[in-house]
């Protein structure tokens, strides 16, 4: 029998020449085509039933879900928050990357332009294939997105001939040009439905002779371009093809780079060089890594045929500093992330993989479980929608905030009759509970802006005392006080040292970033800090007016320091000196200061208590960072060895419950030998270990004493199937050591 | 010099345009031609030409028969997958389609051979039928039988046809265990300087005189001539050293012929030019913003494969030192750098006999992944939960695809790159490895 791969199944579907309703299946075949198998085989893929998700997704979510009776609204919720949170971050991916898209765009039209007027160095590098090396970053899963816009870009305003290719389709030489081929001769199928039929009958020679080569794609791109030149331009259907250049350039981006078979790569630039003076190809690498891999995979013989530049895009770090700008820091959405969760997700991007999108998943995660999770965070929106929500707030509901560890520090705080009112009176507390959510929006209203300014005045210290970036000073805001805190403390100290002109640029920035806030509280701040400045700025001209007198008083001393050679009598005056220095009167300027941070510092305290303390903020804060840990941060070894050593945990049976991590005699076959092979030594005897096995068995069995310990067939081969087991998990492996041993591959036991 | 270019059967005419594009190879040129005789007359079989690259083989094959209008079809042979693709190529560009598509699927040498007969019977040659194979080397790599089958082909197909083949390597690493019909071995030598000189002299702006882009290729070929005889890479940075060299005259401090000022005034950029020779790293437009940064900066030229900073995640980055120490450490030394009470090994009663040589000079070592992780852990200052996304980082594995229950890895980076990573990490690598113990 012969085994296909898929790829196999694929050419041969495509030689077969397919109706057109059987190569839509293809398609769809293709574009799920990625197993995570490691072995290869044939694997069938089934069409996604998508319509039957979309109608079960609300039931999903209500299904087991807390407090079920307003799962529905939660839900809506939930999908608003969500939509809102995706669309803008895509919008600032978009701008974040416009500027090396923007850049990379007019390298095409460039390259296609100097085609055309040939001036004597364009001529010189004729032969030449354009190439632009985009650097990415080692954050692979963003790729996509980026590539997706690229090539969208591309098709809109360049070329619509753009092919993108991955490493893992292209094994040989032949999959990646008939991947090139493809794609570039489909695109056009697919984009223009006018010139299906000729499309049509050019992939159907394509299919008919079995080999792609890149004259066939020659060929094709003539009668392509001398169509569309000759065509009438009122019946194009594409409308910016007046500018466009004549020949558009054959765009190829070859996605991940690093991945490639440099053999295949190599040949196939050998290849387009061949073809350069009739087909106007361009390449676009995608590097990961650096520049210089470039030069790693290809010889001079074949780089030698390039003409490389090289685009560097915005580094990660970055990119997630202004996502959670946008994102966490604004008081724009109601859905919080406490320190904790944050810092799980902040711990996965740094430690792990560098990938904003699996940052912006976490949040996803955890907004689906907030919602889920917690029946109050129907209240976790908008304030009108909110204070609408509190009125419909059903009297379960109302226990539940009652219970809240938040509300009941505020009731203790109150009057013992309001105390009363709120804890029996279901509209007294649907009142409170309107303000406290009002309060709680005006807290973050203030928070954000006031933790800017912070920012803005420590992150240039040095050391920089609260971190360099804001999010970490956002992370020591959410854990605890933050004036409490040692850093604070010698951050304020730092701040106290600073040169005017230095302290006069900081607050100006502070009044920058207050300016456009609207809440009272800061507007009255602002009105303060500006005043704080003229001040600043006024002790110029009053300082010229008053001549220092200070300077006399100094000298003095310093006059008398160079009379006394007394050891004793020297340290004297250096104490006094300090003394005097320190009771010295401060000047204009110090005072201000003082004053300055002394302003800082009270908006500090008032506005950047962390939310714990805020009554209710249990609605809007996810707090389980265990849970999202466990589904962003998967341990499969622990857990499978968590499931081996107590498999109560996974399966809930009573009779598995045990006290002091023993496995009971009633546990599956794997766990009991699990739990016999961890008192071995680095390698097992296979008989001793089955009469182990046996006697525990027959333990829980029941106690007939002739057989007891003795090893009948089912024992036996129940064993055999736990030790293979075992062995598939990777806790064992055959030696050749020892004649009937097997090898430990973990080390450690009772 | 056109006298070399003589052979009756041709027009004089075409004679000397094939002469004038042919500089520096009148003698190949001339040999070839009196190799071809006549247009009607029967050529050798096969002829073989190797020489190094950009030393004009393909140009001289090219130009001599497309100037002459002789019949022909070249191949090259990276772009032949499969035979069928050569086969299908031949016959396409001698017999046009039609013939082209009698080949069956994936056919076979006496297939090619059949058609070509048929064909031919039809349309037999008033002309030689030259086939010229590019890149010929790779014919090694095809069927056994199909290089001794080309060679002798005029036999096969009995028809007036030459197989020209090109290659830069020499024949005997070509000659098969089972013997062949031997070709024509023809040898086409390096442009010496005066003859790099008159050609690269030729493509001059169209906005300067000759002479004064010739004194430029003088001086050029006079600083790169030691490091690079290379006619391709010489004629890159022509193009893209021009400009600068241009300079002063465009500012009209300098006359065109006065050369030593114009010297003066190039020779910095072209030793800094040196550097990145070979490298091709960048297009002539970021080499000019790069020399007016540098202007600014008054730095040392930086190419781009300076840019070898690489970021990377936390854990990734120890993972890259524990693959790079379990690379160039030998196994048994593992106690002694990751166990605390490890005692005292002396490196001389520790040496093997073939581990005295520096494991960096041997380069990397498979490693299996258990010792990767081991490594890992213990390099590591905190404790690390096994998560999945660690596990989920690869490096390069190296051994065969079928070895799925123990693979093994090696570590690929340089010794510079793993150094600045682990000083990121303030992570002191340079004690861990055992060859500067």
């Amino acid at each position: 029998m012969t085994v296909k791969t898929p790829q196999q199944e694929t050419d041969l579907d495509l030689q077969g020449g397919l109706n057109r309703e059987s190569k839509d299946a293809f398609t769809v075949a293709n574009a799920e085509m990625s197993t995570s198998s490691v072995s290869k085989g044939c694997f069938v893929f089934k069409p996604s039933c998508k319509k039957k998700k979309t109608v079960s997704l609300e039931d999903h979510f209500s299904h087991g879900c807390e407090g079920a009776e307003n799962s529905e609204t939660r839900f809506k919720l939930c999908q608003d928050l969500w939509d809102k949170i995706k669309t803008d971050t895509e919008v600032l991916q978009d701008e974040l990357n416009r500027k090396i898209l923007d850049s990379l765009l007019d390298f095409t039209r460039k390259c296609s332009s100097t085609r055309l007027h040939s001036d004597w160095a364009s001529q010189m590098r004729a032969s030449e294939i354009p190439t632009a090396a985009l650097v990415l970053g080692v954050n692979v899963p963003d790729h996509d997105m980026t590539f997706q816009s690229l090539s969208d870009l591309l098709q809109q305003s360049v070329t619509p001939h753009v092919a993108s290719v991955q490493a893992k389709e292209c094994g040989a030489l032949k999959h990646l040009m008939k991947k090139v081929l493809e794609r570039l001769m489909d695109t056009v199928v697919t984009v223009d439905d006018e010139e299906e039929d000729e499309a049509e009958q050019t992939s159907a020679q394509l299919h008919k002779s079995v080999h792609c080569s890149l004259s066939t794609l020659c060929d094709w791109y003539n009668t392509k371009t001398k169509k569309s030149n000759s065509g009438t331009p009122g019946k194009k259907r594409c409308s910016p093809g007046r500018d466009e250049p004549q020949q558009p350039p054959v765009v190829i981006i070859f996605k991940d780079l690093e991945a490639f078979n440099p053999r295949v790569l190599q040949d196939f630039i050998l290849i387009c060089s061949r073809y350069i003076e009739r087909l106007p190809l361009m390449f676009i690498f995608g590097i990961a890594t650096s520049p210089s891999t470039i030069q790693h995979m290809l010889p001079h013989s074949v780089s030698s045929l390039l003409c490389i530049e090289l685009f560097q895009s915005l580094s990660c770090t970055q990119h997630l500093a202004t996502v959670i700008d946008k994102l966490i820091l604004t008081p724009q959405f109601p859905f919080k992330l406490n320190g904790k969760v944050m810092q799980v997700l902040m711990s996965i991007f740094l430690y792990h993989d560098f990938s904003v999108r699996n940052f912006i998943k976490g949040v996803q995660l955890a907004l689906l479980e907030h919602f889920h999770s917690q029946p109050l965070s129907v209240l976790c929106c908008r304030k009108k929608e909110a204070v609408l929500n509190v009125m419909q707030l059903s009297h379960r509901n109302l226990e539940r905030i009652r219970h809240l560890p938040s509300f009941k520090r505020y009731v203790e705080k109150q009057e013992p009759q309001e105390q009363v009112n709120l804890l029996t009176d279901d509209t007294r507390l649907k009142v409170v509970c309107q303000k406290l959510i009002k309060g709680l929006r005006k807290y973050h209203k203030n928070y954000y802006p006031v933790l800017r300014c912070l920012h803005t005045l420590t992150s240039s210290l040095p050391r920089y005392p609260l971190g360099k970036q804001v999010r970490e000073l956002h992370l020591i805001c959410l854990e605890k006080h933050v004036w409490e805190n040692e850093d604070y403390q010698t951050a304020m100290k730092l701040l106290k040292m600073l040169a005017k002109d230095e302290l006069i640029a900081l607050l100006q920035r502070c009044v920058e970033i207050l300016q456009p806030v609207k809440s009272k509280k800061m507007k009255a701040a602002l009105v303060l800090l500006k005043d704080l400045l003229t001040r600043f700025k006024q002790l110029d001209t009053v300082a010229a007016e008053t001549p220092p007198c200070a300077e006399d008083c100094i000298t003095s001393p310093v006059k008398d320091l160079q009379k006394k050679t007394d050891l004793f009598q020297l340290q004297k005056t250096l104490l006094e000196m300090n003394e005097s220095r320190r009771a010295k009167k401060l000047s204009p300027f110090e005072v201000l200061r003082n004053e300055a941070l002394e302003f800082i510092d009270s908006l500090v305290k008032s506005h950047l208590s962390p939310p714990e303390s805020q009554t209710l903020n249990e609605v809007c804060y996810y707090t389980s960072s265990a849970t999202v840990r466990r589904h962003l941060n998967a341990t499969p070894r622990t857990s499978i060895q968590a499931a081996l050593s107590s498999p109560y945990y996974y399966l809930q049976n009573e009779s598995l419950k045990t006290e002091d991590g023993s496995v009971s005699n009633a546990a599956p076959d794997i766990c009991i030998a699990y739990k016999l092979h961890l008192e071995c030594g680095r390698l097992i005897n296979l008989y001793d270990w089955l009469e182990a096995y046996a006697t525990v068995v027959s333990a829980a069995e029941g106690n007939n004493p002739d057989s007891f310990g003795k090893v009948d067939e089912v024992k036996h081969a129940r064993f055999i199937q736990a030790v293979s087991e075992l062995e598939f998990l990777g806790f064992i492996k055959s030696t050749k050591q020892k004649t009937d041993h097997v090898a430990r591959l973990t080390w450690g036991g009772c | 010099m056109t006298s070399l270019l003589q052979q009756p059967g041709y027009e004089e005419e075409r004679l000397q345009r094939v002469a004038k594009q042919l500089p520096c190879r009148e003698v190949q040129a001339g040999l070839l031609l009196s190799l071809m005789g006549k247009p009607q007359q029967y050529s050798y079989p096969s002829v073989f030409i190797y020489g190094h690259q950009a030393s004009g083989k393909s140009h001289v094959i090219h130009v001599l028969l497309k100037e002459l209008e002789l019949p022909h079809a070249t191949v090259s042979c990276v772009e032949c997958v499969s035979v069928a693709l050569l086969f299908e190529q031949v016959l396409l560009s001698f017999f046009g389609c039609d013939a082209a598509s009698l080949l069956p699927r994936s056919p076979s040498l006496s297939d090619f051979v059949r058609i070509y007969r048929q064909q031919c019977s039809q349309s037999p040659a008033k002309q030689t039928r030259y086939i010229v194979m590019e890149k010929a080397e790779l014919l090694r790599d095809a069927d056994a039988n199909l290089l001794p089958a080309l060679l002798r082909l005029q036999e096969l197909v009995e028809d007036n046809v030459t197989v020209i083949l090109l290659s830069e390597i020499v024949w005997d690493k070509f000659r098969p265990n089972t013997g062949c019909f031997e070709p024509l071995l023809l040898h086409f030598p390096d442009y010496s300087k005066g003859e790099l000189q008159q050609i690269l002299s030729q493509d001059r702006h169209p906005s300067y005189s000759a002479e004064f882009y010739a004194s430029y290729i003088n001086i050029l070929l006079g600083v790169f001539y030691s490091v690079c005889r290379d006619l391709r890479e010489l004629r890159h940075l022509a193009a893209l050293n021009f400009s600068k060299f241009c300079e002063p005259l465009a500012e009209g401090k300098v006359k065109e012929t006065d050369t030593h000022k114009l010297w003066r005034n190039i020779e910095p950029h072209l030793k800094k030019a040196m550097q990145t020779v070979y490298l091709r790293e960048v297009s002539s437009l970021q080499w000019e913003q790069m020399q007016q940064m540098e202007e600014k900066e008054c730095g040392a030229l930086r190419g781009l494969s300076a840019h070898t900073h690489v970021e990377l995640p936390y854990y990734s980055k120890f993972l890259l030192i524990a693959a790079y120490l379990a690379s160039y450490n030998p196994a048994r030394t593992d106690k002694r750098f990751f166990l605390k009470h490890h005692g005292k090994i002396r490196k001389t009663n520790f040496l093997k006999k073939n581990e005295k040589t520096s494991n960096h000079l041997l380069g990397p070592k498979p490693f299996p992944l258990d010792r990767l992780l081991a490594i890992f852990y213990s390099v590591v200052d905190s404790r690390v939960a096994p998560t999945a996304s660690i596990f989920s980082q690869l490096l390069t594995k190296v051994s065969h695809d079928d070895q799925l229950d123990a693979p093994k890895y090696k570590c690929a980076v340089s010794m510079d790159f793993i150094c600045a990573i682990s000083r990121t990490v303030s992570f002191d690598i340079v004690k861990y490895l055992y060859d500067f113990l």
